[in-house]
């Protein structure tokens, strides 16, 4: 297996690891804020090449970890209706709510189909039309655009049978959440993709209100590294700055047209977050203009219990599962290994919570890849 | 109401056992697969006296889609099974194939499954000496699924087995990783994803092994076609089963770019994905080379490279030096992301 291109250059990739050992001179705790960081820090082998005095800790960048247990028995109660088509990222079938997944419900008969993109999700609404389609919107300033779109999509087809179910989220007032309360952190490697939308300006305040560095990283090996070594280089001097340290993607402002799509489409609004409760002004859901491709405002969504044939009418007590520590590991609170479940009772082939289901999940990273070089 | 004005589709008819059932077998099957041990078409075939172990295997097909480039179910039902056989050193004699069809399927979808039934079982040389067929309501199945068993006769003195591993083994992948899974997921038409350079590697690997183990004798410990849960899994469960710890360097694994492209495009780690022409095989270190070389000289181990070595140490860890210098430890797919690959 070749490195194809210069970020992937076990050279480069080697002088910024010594770069990195030689700018770290103090115990410094990093977050990735990013689920794709979590797992490329993992897979391409990098955490053994970090420094020991530097801990690399999980944020709540990862869309299906931070969705509530709450979140998720809405999405059973809408794929429970019988006319209910529920489409939906793989990830999510497998994410236990109060009373079982998405996956236990198709078992049951519901017809819960995995799409990878919301366009696909309108396909099937046009090539269906007896069913209504309910497609789970899940995903930071990123993947909003594309659900937009598909909504913009869906209502100049005039689709009367495609509606979203949005637990679409925004980066910045989770930062807040994170920065807000007592924290143990000296800076933030900044997700990518999220400013490639959202540009640098939108983690700004990390320095300006936080007082805090950050770097804005790609994805790529030699990406990663160097972001971590311009993070080191600011904390060793104590400056307060937001860096884009991934130019070949990221604009001061993002990507304008895709955050005007956004705002057309969604307007802020409270959302629940597994590990932080309810933060003010942080989810999406559709403007009141598209109020009739919005899933909450076109069915029922009252929490049900799965019996044996299907969801049955009960008054769920919504909870997460005992003893999962999934919520402290989204805010970096703790280490995936530091929660008793881990490995033990939940393991990526029986999940007990989001972050071992989760592709970019750091439980799923430290079980899949951890444990050596560590 | 005859059979061949009814032969467009297959009918609940054509499982029943009757003649409508008969003139099925006959037209798709024994036309396509004769030979002399299937001809009498009796409740078992007799195979002649073998002088050795026998080796018997079994497995089904269920890939979706049932075409898809580079191959189609029937190609794996033969070349799958002929390597399960293969991967104990055991010269495959016969298959048996039973299969299971969607009232409602498409003759024409059926005959060209049967095609190419019987020509890998003719390049491979095994023949098919026994069958069955059911056919269940709409609904009940998704167009075909496909049982093939095969027995086998190992050599005397040939063992092959994860138990004989020992510290300083050379690991051996005979084909770039991961062809065929990125293939047929590629394939799926709600991928939306045309991947014109992708091709699955489907392959009767028995000729190449029984050089390799002909030309070197005892030297070869162990054999492992990696196929669901790709390289990742099957690395593990020959250090599992050895008792042993491997070391692989990421940089020697062969892999296609657009292989690698796909993979990351749709977030998939190539490690998982599944292989259905390649093998894994740990050797003496001595041989390694001249393996190696070998597996060159045939046309299904033309990427063959070393790509570890076994060591004494944490039995069952498989640790992976990372293409870019890092070091990372390979674990067994867990979970089946990735259904109905083969």
């Amino acid at each position: 297996m070749k490195p194809a291109d210069v970020y992937r250059d076990p050279e480069r990739v080697r002088r910024l690891a010594a770069r990195l050992a030689a700018t770290v001179h103090r115990p410094l705790r990093f977050m990735e804020v990013c689920g794709t960081h979590t797992v490329n820090l993992f897979r391409f082998g990098l955490r053994a090449m970090l420094p020991p005095e530097l801990e690399v800790v999980s944020g709540p960048g990862c869309p299906v970890c931070v969705t509530a247990a709450v979140d998720i028995d809405t999405c059973l109660a809408a794929a429970a209706h019988p006319e209910v088509e529920f489409a939906t990222f793989g990830d999510l079938v497998r994410v236990p709510g109060s009373c079982g997944t998405l996956a236990d419900l198709r078992a049951r008969g519901a017809r819960v189909t995995v799409v990878h993109s919301p366009a696909a999700a309108v396909a099937l609404a046009r090539a269906e039309p007896g069913r209504l389609v309910v497609f789970a919107g899940i995903g930071f300033e990123t993947t909003a655009p594309l659900t937009a779109a598909a909504i913009v999509q869906a209502a100049a087809l005039a689709l009367d049978n495609f509606c979203v179910l949005s637990f679409h989220k925004r980066m910045p007032p989770i930062i807040d959440r994170v920065l807000g309360a007592g924290h143990r952190l000296d800076g933030l490697l900044c997700p990518g993709h999220v400013a490639a939308i959202a540009g640098r300006r939108a983690f700004a305040p990390l320095a300006e209100v936080y007082g805090l560095p950050g770097v804005i990283g790609g994805f790529e090996p030699a990406d990663i590294m160097l972001a971590l070594v311009r993070l080191a280089e600011l904390a060793g001097r104590g400056a307060a700055a937001v860096e884009n340290g991934y130019p070949r993607a990221v604009a001061e402002n993002g990507n304008p047209a895709a955050q005007a799509l956004t705002d057309r489409v969604f307007i802020p609004a409270d959302a629940p977050w597994r590990g932080f409760g309810t933060v003010p002004g942080s989810g999406l859901v559709p403007r009141e203009e598209f109020a009739r491709f919005d899933a909450r405002r076109r069915l029922d969504l009252t929490p049900r219990k799965m019996g044996s044939t299907g969801m049955e009418p009960a008054a769920a007590a919504v909870s997460e599962p005992a003893g999962c520590r999934c919520g402290d590991v989204v805010a970096g609170r703790c280490r995936p290994p530091d929660c008793g479940h881990f490995g033990r009772r939940c393991t990526s082939t029986a999940p007990v919570g989001p972050c071992m289901v989760s592709a970019e999940g750091s439980c799923a990273a430290w079980f899949r890849y951890g444990n050596d070089g560590e | 109401m005859g059979i061949d004005e009814d032969m467009e589709r297959v009918t609940l008819d054509h499982g029943s056992g009757g003649l409508a059932a008969r003139e099925l077998v006959r037209r798709l099957f024994v036309a396509r697969l004769d030979n002399p041990l299937l001809a009498p078409l009796e409740d078992s075939a007799v195979l002649p006296p073998i002088g050795g172990r026998l080796a018997f295997t079994t497995d089904s097909y269920v890939v979706d889609p049932l075409f898809f480039p580079g191959g189609d179910i029937g190609l794996l039902a033969v070349n799958g099974t002929v390597n399960d056989l293969a991967m104990r050193g055991a010269r495959p004699l016969a298959l048996s194939l039973g299969m299971i069809l969607e009232e409602g399927l498409e003759m024409e979808i059926l005959a060209r499954v049967a095609d190419s039934i019987a020509a890998a079982a003719e390049r491979a040389g095994v023949p098919v000496v026994t069958g069955d067929t059911k056919v269940v309501p709409r609904g009940a199945a998704d167009k075909m699924f496909i049982n093939t068993s095969g027995v086998g006769v190992i050599a005397d003195g040939v063992e092959i087995s994860p138990r004989r591993l020992q510290g300083g083994d050379a690991v051996i992948l005979s084909a770039s990783m991961g062809d065929h899974g990125i293939t047929v997921l590629a394939a799926r038409a709600e991928l939306g994803f045309s991947g014109t350079e992708l091709k699955s590697d489907t392959a009767a690997l028995h000729r190449m092994t029984a050089a390799v183990i002909a030309r070197f004798p005892g030297a070869v410990h162990a054999l492992r076609d990696p196929t669901r849960g790709g390289v990742a899994t099957a690395l593990c469960e020959l250090a599992a089963a050895g008792g042993l710890e491997l070391e692989i360097d990421e940089i020697a694994i062969p892999l296609r770019p657009p292989v690698r492209a796909a993979g990351e495009l749709l977030g998939i780690d190539p490690f998982f994905l599944a292989n259905e022409g390649s093998c894994i095989m740990v050797v003496e270190a001595a041989d390694a080379a001249d393996v190696v070389a070998e597996l060159r000289r045939h046309p299904e181990g033309g990427q063959a490279a070393v790509i570890g070595r076994v060591k004494s140490g944490e039995p069952g860890r498989v640790v992976l030096h990372t293409a870019v210098g890092g070091r990372r430890r390979l674990r067994p797919l867990t979970g089946d992301p990735l259904p109905r690959i083969c």
